[in-house]
Order: structure tokens, then C-alpha cells, then sequence
């Protein structure tokens, strides 16, 4: 696990929970340092690496990053950009400039329309989490066809898997295009049944993620794979 | 003698009426992660009381006129089933919730880094499915463990406890006959790790020494129930296969 939450030693900690003495440590994310003491601000296993401790959290919202891959669906389209749904706290902003066709003033809507997905970069956060996105770049587009599918955000590194293995060995099961985003989004294109399948696997991944045999219920999973046409 | 008429409220051999001692607590019982539709949830049974808990959340605050720039809005709604109590409740807001939903967006918002969500609302629904004194604890307990669940950072969790008088006599957790006829009720929230206090109420009259030895009570009590609500939310994400 590429979390490093494999060793049988790691403490699951509760808000407020102390982790340990401040002593020489940096304090990193989902944890604040009070009184000399590391304090646990949020539901998770605690990590240690390069003298920093933080807590992986259990749960969590998506935050976006600037540079993040995201599948956002089309909340509201002006005349000249687009409010996309980035499954976040708050909608992205995607500005005519930044979108992939040549749109005239008032045509926005021709391009993109309410409840279409897309697949964005976080082009920009700012303090007050005002997103701007962009759809300039490689691969980055309109998804016209396929299935979207929402997991926990927490859950992505798992489904993925150490070098993406767990992700290369769904497509190759499924002989389907899985495409991830940061935002928990997961967009499955390929035929009913590699669909259908991949979509069990990442309901499995919801359920199951935070486990430590996931791996073991995913390859289980895996074999029971079966085109209604091999039978 | 108690608060209304001669109700007698304490036994002959110093127990109370539900044979609990003087610094008994009622049963406790938390789960997490009950409502797969929200962010976070909780449920606490806390002796015949069933608070449920929802958060959702952090979202962009709406109306506008209610962000803030630079943290986030917690927006409590507790409210009473209709069926909740032996007389039926009239479903809808009304003062006593306002005045709950208002105390423990309060004691929330102390608790909750809030500056690290600008412009957001997170959604705390408390729904008291029943009722049976002490349910703004039991709501607080509730909204606490919902909150940690649905992974917002938070520098401690509330416990909600309280303590009263009845016959002259400090008890801890009052129950309903104790609530209706005691003369004095004391609910506090709060911070286990650090012992802070983020909310408290009184009602009727208590002594210094008798306030001293109720809040004494609630320490104690808020140390076990805290202890359960660690335990309810390992147990979501600890459990045996883990």
C-alpha cells in the first residue's frame, strides 16, 4: 500500500487524540501542535516519514489542487465560461479562453451544456478556493460517452494500487478506458459489460477500501469476470 | 423535596428512582456511519433518548449573506420528531430548537477549524427520534461523532453530559422525572482531551459547592462517553477484518 498503512503497528487516532511530543517533529496534514504535543485533528492512521507526523484521514472532501486531474460535470453556463461541478466545497470556473474549441461570445452553451461531463485540470486555487479549470492540454475533453462513477476520494490511492497496478489490472479485465480523477470521480468507458463489471469493482473499492485485505476481495473480484457472450 | 410538589425522586436506600447510583450515567450507545447518503453521521442512545446525526458538507455557503470570508458557517438544525415525546410535537422550528440548534452551532464552531474552509457552510442536522431528557447532550454527542466521521478537522470532540439536583442532591444525567421534577439542571459540553468547556447551561439553582460537585460528575461522565464515541468510530473503520 503505497500509504504506508500495511504494518500492524499503525494507531487509528480520533480528533483530539494526542499522537505524541512535538520534539523535534513538523507537524503535517490532519494534525496541529498544542502545548508541546501533536494533536490529531482528524478520524485516521497516523504516518510518520522524513520527521514530519501527519494522519491520513479515513474520510474526507475533496480539496482541490492546482494541476489536479478532474471528471466535472457542467453546473451553469454563461456566455462566455462554464461553472463545472468538481465535486468540491465549492464550482470550478472554466472561462471560455481556457476551454479547447474556439467559442464565440453567447455559443458556450453549443459546446457544453448543463450536466455534461468533462474531463478538466485545476488550472488555479486560489486563498478564498475560487477554482479556475482548464481544458487546454493533452487528452483533457468533453466526455461524450461512458459512465461516471463517485468513490471516496481517501479510497483513490487504493484503487489505483502501488504504480497503478490495481487500476492497469481493471482495465485489463474489463477491457474498458478507466480514467481517475482527484475529485473522486471515476469515468469507465468500454462495453456493457466491462461497464458493468468495473462498476462492481469500484463499489467494492467503496465498501471495502479502508481494509486490509482489499487487495485479496479486488483479485477475488477479478476472476469472476465473464462476458455474457464466453458462457 | 423536589422542585414541583412532593414527587419523591429518591429512594429510601440513597438510590434513585431507576436504582441508578448518585453518579451513575445512563447507558450509552454510539454508532457511525449510519446514513450512507451523508458525508458523516451518527447515532447515540443515550439511556431511552435517540438522537441521529448528519453532516454534510463543507459546501459553498448559501445565502451568500451568511459567508464569511474568512472561515466557515456551521449550520445546526436540531429538531424533535413528532413522535418523540408522549404528547406530539408540532414539527417545525420553534423557540426551544432555535435556542439548541443556536448553543451547538456554537460550541461547534469552537471546536472545528473553521478557518480552514473560507466561504464554506457545513451542514449539522440533529433529528431527536426520542426523547427523554437530555437530549441537547445527547445531540451534541451525536453531531460530534458525525463531524469527526465525516472527516472535518477538529481539534477535540464535544461530549455532551449534564448533571442536576433533585431532593437536595446532586445526581448525574438526569432522567425524565428527575428533569421535570429536580431543581436544577446543568448541561455541559465538553472538550475531553484538553477539559475545556464549550458550552453551558443552567437551569434552577445550585451552590458553589453543589456546581463544583456537578461539574465533577460531568468530567467523570464526559471521560466514559467519550471513550464509547472513540470506540464507535474505530469500530466503523477498525473492525475485526481490518
Amino acid at each position: 500500500m503505497s500509504q504506508g498503512r500495511s504494518g500492524a503497528e499503525q494507531r487509528l487516532v480520533t480528533p483530539g487524540m494526542t499522537i505524541g511530543s512535538l520534539s523535534g517533529m513538523r507537524v503535517g496534514s490532519g494534525a496541529i501542535s498544542q502545548n508541546d504535543e501533536i494533536i490529531a485533528t482528524k478520524l485516521g492512521w497516523v504516518r510518520e516519514l522524513n520527521g514530519t507526523v501527519s494522519v491520513d484521514p479515513i474520510n474526507s472532501p475533496y480539496l482541490p489542487r492546482s494541476g489536479d486531474l478532474v471528471v466535472a460535470h457542467v453546473a451553469e453556463v454563461r456566455n462566455n465560461l462554464w461553472f463545472m461541478d468538481i465535486n468540491g466545497s465549492f464550482q470550478g470556473l472554466l472561462p471560455m479562453s481556457l476551454a479547447p474549441w474556439k467559442v464565440e461570445f453567447g455559443q458556450a452553451r453549443q459546446h457544453m451544456d448543463i450536466g455534461d461531463a468533462a474531463l478538466a485540470r485545476v488550472q488555479e486555487v486560489d486563498e478564498c478556493h475560487n477554482v479556475v479549470l482548464t481544458m487546454k492540454g493533452v487528452g483533457l475533453r468533453r466526455l461524450s460517452q461512458g459512465a461516471v462513477v463517485e468513490v471516496p476520494v481517501n479510497h483513490l490511492d487504493r484503487i489505483r494500487g502501488d504504480n497503478n497496478s490495481n487500476l492497469d489490472r481493471m482495465k485489463d479485465t474489463s477491457d474498458c478506458r478507466i480514467i481517475v480523477g482527484e475529485n473522486g470521480r471515476v469515468w469507465i468507458d468500454g462495453d456493457d459489460d466491462g461497464i458493468s463489471w468495473t462498476r462492481e469493482a469500484l463499489a467494492i473499492a467503496k465498501q471495502h477500501g479502508h481494509k486490509k485485505d482489499f487487495d485479496s476481495i479486488m483479485k477475488k473480484h477479478e476472476g469472476s469476470f465473464a462476458r455474457k457472450g464466453d458462457a | 423535596m423536589g422542585g414541583y410538589g412532593d414527587v419523591q425522586l429518591l429512594r429510601d436506600d440513597g438510590l434513585r428512582l431507576d436504582g441508578r447510583k448518585l453518579d451513575e450515567s445512563r447507558p450509552v450507545s454510539i454508532q457511525a456511519g449510519i446514513l450512507p447518503a451523508a458525508d458523516g453521521s451518527a447515532i447515540v442512545t443515550h439511556g431511552l433518548n435517540v438522537a441521529v446525526a448528519a453532516v454534510y458538507g463543507p459546501m459553498e455557503a448559501h445565502p451568500r449573506k451568511i459567508q464569511r470570508q474568512d472561515r466557515a458557517v456551521i449550520d445546526v438544525r436540531y429538531n424533535m420528531a413528532p413522535f418523540s415525546t408522549s404528547d406530539r410535537i408540532r414539527p417545525g422550528y420553534n423557540r426551544r430548537s432555535r435556542e439548541i440548534s443556536k448553543v451547538t452551532a456554537e460550541a461547534l464552531e469552537s471546536v472545528v477549524l473553521v478557518e480552514r474552509f473560507p466561504r464554506s457552510k457545513i451542514r449539522v442536522e440533529i433529528e431527536i427520534l426520542a426523547a427523554e431528557a437530555g437530549t441537547r447532550c445527547a445531540g451534541i454527542t451525536a453531531a460530534s461523532v458525525a463531524l469527526a466521521d465525516a472527516g472535518i478537522p477538529m481539534r477535540d470532540m464535544i461530549v455532551g453530559v449534564a448533571s442536576g439536583k433533585i431532593e437536595d442532591t446532586v445526581v448525574l444525567d438526569l432522567d425524565k422525572a428527575e428533569d421535570n421534577y429536580g431543581q436544577a439542571d446543568l448541561p455541559v459540553g465538553i472538550l475531553p482531551n484538553t477539559g475545556e468547556i464549550a458550552f453551558l447551561q443552567m437551569d434552577g439553582d445550585l451552590s458553589p459547592e453543589e456546581f463544583d460537585l456537578a461539574m465533577e460528575y460531568n468530567f467523570k461522565a464526559a471521560k466514559e462517553i467519550h471513550e464509547i464515541m472513540v470506540d464507535a468510530l474505530k469500530a466503523r473503520y477498525d473492525g475485526g477484518d481490518n
